[in-house]
């Protein structure tokens, strides 16, 4: 299956589009339909069909375990970090109004983070636990 | 259509089956969430019960084998559970507001409030982000902590294992 | 209390109890897992279907629209669905060491097995 050229070439096509719907979602969720939540998991699903279609090591290559772990911390920590920013600056936890000099901007702003955070998060776990999976069907030798 | 999904999902016994199905099924719910207006919604469900989970029961699958026992006893008792289970619930039903009823209580408290005032105070057209990041920010944060939880607890079962074996593949080498 | 009325509550405990009927019915945990999910997804249903009023729209607020559905619910489902996604892969990382501990992924088969020698069991799993 990994050396089908059909698969191989329509995957390289499709992987970059579907990270830039993935960032579409992120950055639009404001407008239209879409946020962090959704964003996060079409992110990790582009990397899970790049599993599927070069394998795991190679994927492991190029996103590597590391990140994915940091990955996982970091979205939460972004989160609370905008809570605590929102502290820091003299308002309550979590309070978007101080984050800028106008209330609204202020919102704007504290979401957007938020919103970063949430999709770190949640491509970060969804790719940690896939990369569990295939990594113990990779080690009983048996191959996808 | 939906519905004979399930059907066919519980009776059938072969797993690639049931998680293919089950596939289907999260697309069914999708198309029907959207049809109630939860685009949001309906786009997490399709990239998550149809994409994700399926993906992960797969990757389950394939580490266990892939047809299930002949059940040991006869489905009665459990059928006769469920039914009576649902039965009690239809009885409920009966007391709720009918489908789309503007003066039900799920319409009259906060939700006028996050529609009229969300753009003012967030400039947000799409109340669902502003609901959720801004709202009920401290909800998000601990889904997504609870989401940090499950992965950490997976990678907590899944790894040592994997640690062993390593120990064992040097100890066989050397 | 019209019949069309009730009918969108009426799918959702038939989604329910066929959710509910897997889970205690079938032996099998991935089995089990999966009417899980069905159960869970009769409760988005639960939430998302009084949210809707016929005639509006989703709430994406724009100039030439004035009814929306309700946004509360879909905020509630959203992360429930994320939660629920992270959840299954939990329960399924189980699932997959109690293979590899006992062999077997049927629950009486495990049972059977835990009964006739605990011992042999819990040495294998350390």
């Amino acid at each position: 299956m990994r050396n089908d050229l059909v698969l191989r070439v329509i995957a390289k096509l499709l992987i970059p589009f579907i990270l830039l719907f993935a960032l579409y979602v992120q950055f639009h969720g404001e407008l239209g339909p879409g946020g962090g939540f959704q964003a996060g998991v079409i992110a990790a699903a582009a990397i899970v069909l790049h599993v599927l279609i070069f394998g795991l090591d190679a994927t492991r290559r190029i996103v590597p375990e590391r990140l994915v772990e940091t990955m996982l911390a970091a979205g939460v920590l972004i989160y609370a970090g905008v809570g605590v920013a929102g502290l820091l600056l003299g308002g309550n936890f979590l309070d978007y109004f101080v984050l800028s000099g106008d209330r609204v901007y202020g919102q704007l702003r504290g979401i957007f983070w938020v919103e970063v955070g949430v999709a770190v998060t949640v491509s970060g776990v969804m790719l940690k636990i896939f990369y569990m999976f295939a990594a113990r069907g990779h080690d009983d030798g048996e191959d996808a | 259509m939906m519905v004979a999904t399930v059907v066919i999902l519980a009776r059938s016994r072969n797993l690639f089956a049931v998680v293919v199905l089950g596939g289907i099924y999260s697309f069914l719910m999708a198309t029907v969430l959207v049809a109630l207006d939860a685009v949001d919604v309906a786009m997490t469900e399709a990239a998550v019960g149809a994409g994700v989970s399926t993906v992960l029961l797969l990757g389950a699958l394939h580490l266990c084998k892939a047809e299930e026992a002949k059940p040991a006893h006869r489905p009665w008792l459990p059928l006769a559970v469920a039914v009576g289970t649902g039965a009690v619930l239809v009885y409920g039903t009966l007391g709720l507001p009918a489908f789309s009823d503007p003066e039900a209580p799920i319409h009259t408290h906060v939700a006028p409030r996050y529609l009229n005032e969300a753009l003012k105070e967030t400039s947000v057209p799409n109340v669902v982000t502003a609901v959720l990041a801004s709202y009920r920010g401290y909800d998000t944060l601990g889904e997504t902590t609870v989401v940090f939880t499950a992965g950490a607890g997976v990678i907590a079962l899944l790894r040592r294992r994997k640690k062993k074996d390593k120990a064992d593949a040097e100890k066989a080498a050397s | 209390m019209s019949l069309a009325g009730h009918f969108s509550y009426w799918v959702t405990i038939f989604l329910m109890v066929a959710g509910l009927f897997i889970l205690i019915s079938r032996g099998n945990l991935i089995k089990k897992l999966v009417g899980l999910g069905i159960f869970q997804t009769s409760v988005y249903l639960l939430y998302i279907a009084p949210g809707k009023l016929i005639g509006g729209t989703a709430p994406i607020l724009a100039d030439n629209f004035t009814v929306y559905s309700n946004p509360l619910p879909h905020v509630l489902i959203l992360t429930a669905i994320v939660v629920g996604v992270a959840t299954l892969a939990l329960g399924l990382a189980l699932t997959v060491r109690i293979r590899e501990t006992y062999g077997s992924i049927e629950e009486d088969e495990i049972l059977a097995a835990d009964l006739v020698d605990d011992a042999p069991a819990a040495e294998e799993k350390r």
